[in-house]
C-alpha cells in the first residue's frame, strides 16, 4: 500500500517578505493513519498543508505522495489523491447550490454526468447533507457548510484526507457530529488543529511544529504528557486530560 | 449594510432560478444564447430616434419570462436599477439636439429627447433580455455555450471568473463597511479619509479571497473549464426556437408593429 504514504523531506519555505513559515520539515505518514499537526500560530502548520497538494512551492526540499515526486506534471493525479478542506468553508464553496460544488470535482474529473450525479448524492449521504442538496451554499449554517466543504472533497475520492482545523467555530453539538463523521472515514487522514481535546480523540499520532521545524512526532497521549515539550511550543494539555476544574479531582 | 449584502443576494437569486425546471429551462443553451443575441443585434440596429417600433419587442423578454416562470417583479426591479445608467448615457441629447420632431399641442418634442428616450427604452430590452438569459440558464451554461458556439476559451473563463469576482468582492465590501460604521457611531466615522485605505484593504482582502477560491478549484482539479450537469443538444425544438423568435424579430424590424397595432385597432373603430 506504499501508494498512500505522504513524505516531506527537508522542506523549506520561505515567504516573499522576508518570513522563514518551514525551516526544515521531514516527516512520513503511512497509509490509513490519523496523524494532528499541531502548533501555535504561525508555527507552519498551514503552509505544510499547502505544500501538501502542490499549491505552495518549496525553496528547498523534497514531497512524495505515493509513488510519486510533487512535480508539475504529477500535479493533477496529486490532486485527486490528497483531497483539501479548508478552514473557511465559505472559501470552499463558491457554486450556486450545494449539488454543483459537489460535483465540481467529479466533472473536472471527467466522469459522465450519471455517474456524478451517483456520486453527489452518496458522498451527500455520507456526510448528512442530502437533504440540502439544491440549496444555495451561503444559506447554510456553519456546520453544514463544513460537512458539504467535506463532501465535496470526498466526492473525488482521494486517498488522503486533509483538513486544516475541522472543527473550529463549530458548536459543541456540530462538533461532535463532524468528529463522529472523520472517526468512520477509513482515509489517511492530517489534521491541523487548536482543538486538542479532538485531536486526542481521532489521532494516534501527533505532529508538533514549532517555528518552522517539527520539535515532537510520536503517539498523541505521550506528546501530550509532555509538559515541558508543551510550554515550550505555547500549547497545553487537553482539557479532557486536564482534572476538574471545580472539584480539583484528577489533578 | 444590508444594502450591499442584500444586493448580493438577490443577484444569487438570479443563479437560482437557473436551476428550474420548465419548456425554456429545458432549451439546450445555445439555442437562448443566440436567440438573445439576435434580439439585441435587431433592437440596437434601429436608427437613433426609433422609439415606437421598439415596444413590441418586449413580446420576446414578457414571452421568456413568464414561460419561465421568473418571477416578474424581480426581473422588473432588476432592470430598474441600471436605467439611471442608461439616462446618464443619453441626458446630454435633448440638450445639444433640439431640432423639433414631433409636436403635441402646446408640447414641442425635440429629436434629442426622443433619443434620449430610446436609448433607456433600448436598455431596457437589451438588459432586460439578458437578465431573463441568465435566468433561465444560469451563468455558467450561458458561458459553456459560448464557449462552445465558438468564443474562446480564455475569453469564456476570464468572464466567469469576473462574474464569481463580483460576489467575493460585495461579500468582503459589506464586511468591511460594517465594521467602519459600527465604529463611526452613526457619524460620519473619519469621513472621506477613511476611506481610502478601507478601498486598499479591500483590495488586498478581495486578492487574498480570490486566491484562497482559486486554490479551492485548483485543489479540485480545476483545469479551466466548467461543466454543467445539463446534458442537452441543439436539435429540432432548438432550431425551431431560434428560427421562430428571429423572424419575428426580423419581420419586427422591417414593420413598425406598434403603428401598424395602431392601424389595425383604428381600422377596426371606423
Amino acid at each position: 500500500m506504499s501508494h498512500h504514504i505522504v513524505e516531506v523531506k527537508h522542506l523549506q519555505h520561505i515567504y516573499a517578505d522576508g518570513t522563514v513559515a518551514l525551516q526544515d520539515v521531514s516527516l512520513t505518514i503511512h497509509h490509513g493513519e490519523s496523524v494532528a499537526i499541531i502548533g501555535a500560530n504561525g508555527a507552519g502548520k498551514s503552509t505544510l498543508l499547502l505544500h501538501l497538494n502542490g499549491y505552495l512551492t518549496a525553496n528547498s526540499g523534497e514531497i512524495r505522495i505515493g509513488d510519486f515526486p510533487l512535480t508539475k506534471k504529477t500535479l493533477p493525479e496529486i490532486r485527486r489523491t490528497v483531497g483539501m478542506v479548508f478552514q473557511d468553508a465559505d472559501d470552499q464553496l463558491f457554486m450556486p447550490t450545494v449539488f454543483d460544488d459537489v460535483a465540481f470535482g467529479p466533472f473536472n474529473l471527467g466522469l459522465p454526468v450519471d455517474e456524478v450525479k451517483q456520486r453527489v448524492k452518496a458522498v451527500l449521504e455520507q456526510v448528512g447533507a442530502a437533504h440540502l442538496q439544491e440549496k444555495p451554499p451561503y444559506h447554510l449554517s456553519g456546520g453544514e457548510k463544513k460537512r458539504v466543504a467535506i463532501a465535496t472533497v470526498l466526492s473525488m475520492s482521494p486517498d488522503i484526507l486533509v483538513m486544516d482545523e475541522p472543527t473550529s467555530g463549530l458548536d459543541p453539538f456540530a462538533r461532535r457530529q463532524l468528529m463522529g463523521l472523520l472517526r468512520d472515514f477509513q482515509h489517511t487522514k492530517i489534521f491541523t488543529s487548536h482543538d486538542l481535546d479532538m485531536v486526542v480523540e481521532l489521532c494516534q499520532r501527533t505532529i508538533v511544529l514549532h517555528k518552522g521545524i517539527v520539535k515532537a512526532d510520536g503517539p498523541t497521549l505521550e506528546i501530550f504528557n509532555d509538559d515541558a515539550l508543551l510550554a515550550e511550543c505555547r500549547l497545553e494539555k487537553p482539557l479532557s486530560m486536564q482534572g476538574c476544574p471545580v472539584c480539583g479531582k484528577g489533578r | 449594510m444590508r444594502s450591499i449584502d442584500g444586493a448580493v443576494l438577490d443577484l444569487k437569486r438570479l443563479d437560482l432560478l437557473a436551476t428550474g425546471d420548465s419548456v425554456i429551462h429545458r432549451l439546450d443553451a445555445r439555442a437562448k444564447v443566440l436567440t438573445t443575441l439576435v434580439f439585441i443585434v435587431t433592437v440596437v440596429s434601429f436608427n437613433r430616434y426609433e422609439f415606437t417600433a421598439l415596444f413590441p419587442f418586449f413580446i420576446y423578454p414578457v414571452v421568456t419570462a413568464s414561460l419561465g416562470n421568473l418571477p416578474g417583479g424581480y426581473i422588473v426591479r432588476k432592470i430598474i436599477m441600471v436605467i439611471p445608467f442608461a439616462f446618464v448615457v443619453g441626458m446630454l441629447n435633448p440638450i445639444f439636439d433640439r431640432e423639433l420632431f414631433v409636436r403635441i399641442g402646446p408640447f414641442a418634442i425635440t429629436g434629442g429627447w426622443i433619443s434620449c428616450a430610446s436609448i433607456i427604452l433600448r436598455t431596457v430590452l437589451t438588459v432586460g433580455a439578458a437578465f431573463i438569459l441568465v435566468g433561465v440558464t444560469g451563468f455558467l451554461s450561458v458561458c459553456e455555450a459560448l464557449e462552445r458556439l465558438g468564443t474562446p476559451r480564455t475569453f469564456t473563463v476570464q468572464l466567469l471568473f469576473l462574474y464569481r469576482y463580483i460576489f467575493v468582492l460585495t461579500e468582503e465590501g459589506a464586511r468591511a463597511s460594517r465594521a467602519r460604521e459600527l465604529r463611526s457611531c452613526g457619524r460620519k466615522g473619519l469621513g472621506l479619509a477613511s476611506f481610502g485605505p478601507l478601498i486598499g484593504h479591500l483590495l488586498i482582502r478581495t486578492w487574498l479571497r480570490a486566491e484562497r477560491i482559486h486554490m479551492a478549484m485548483l485543489a479540485r482539479g480545476f483545469t479551466g473549464e466548467f461543466h454543467s450537469r445539463q446534458v442537452s443538444g441543439f436539435g429540432w425544438r432548438e432550431l425551431f426556437y431560434v428560427a421562430g423568435w428571429s423572424a419575428v424579430f426580423v419581420v419586427l424590424r422591417m414593420e413598425n408593429g406598434a403603428q401598424w397595432m395602431g392601424r389595425l385597432v383604428t381600422g377596426v373603430l371606423s
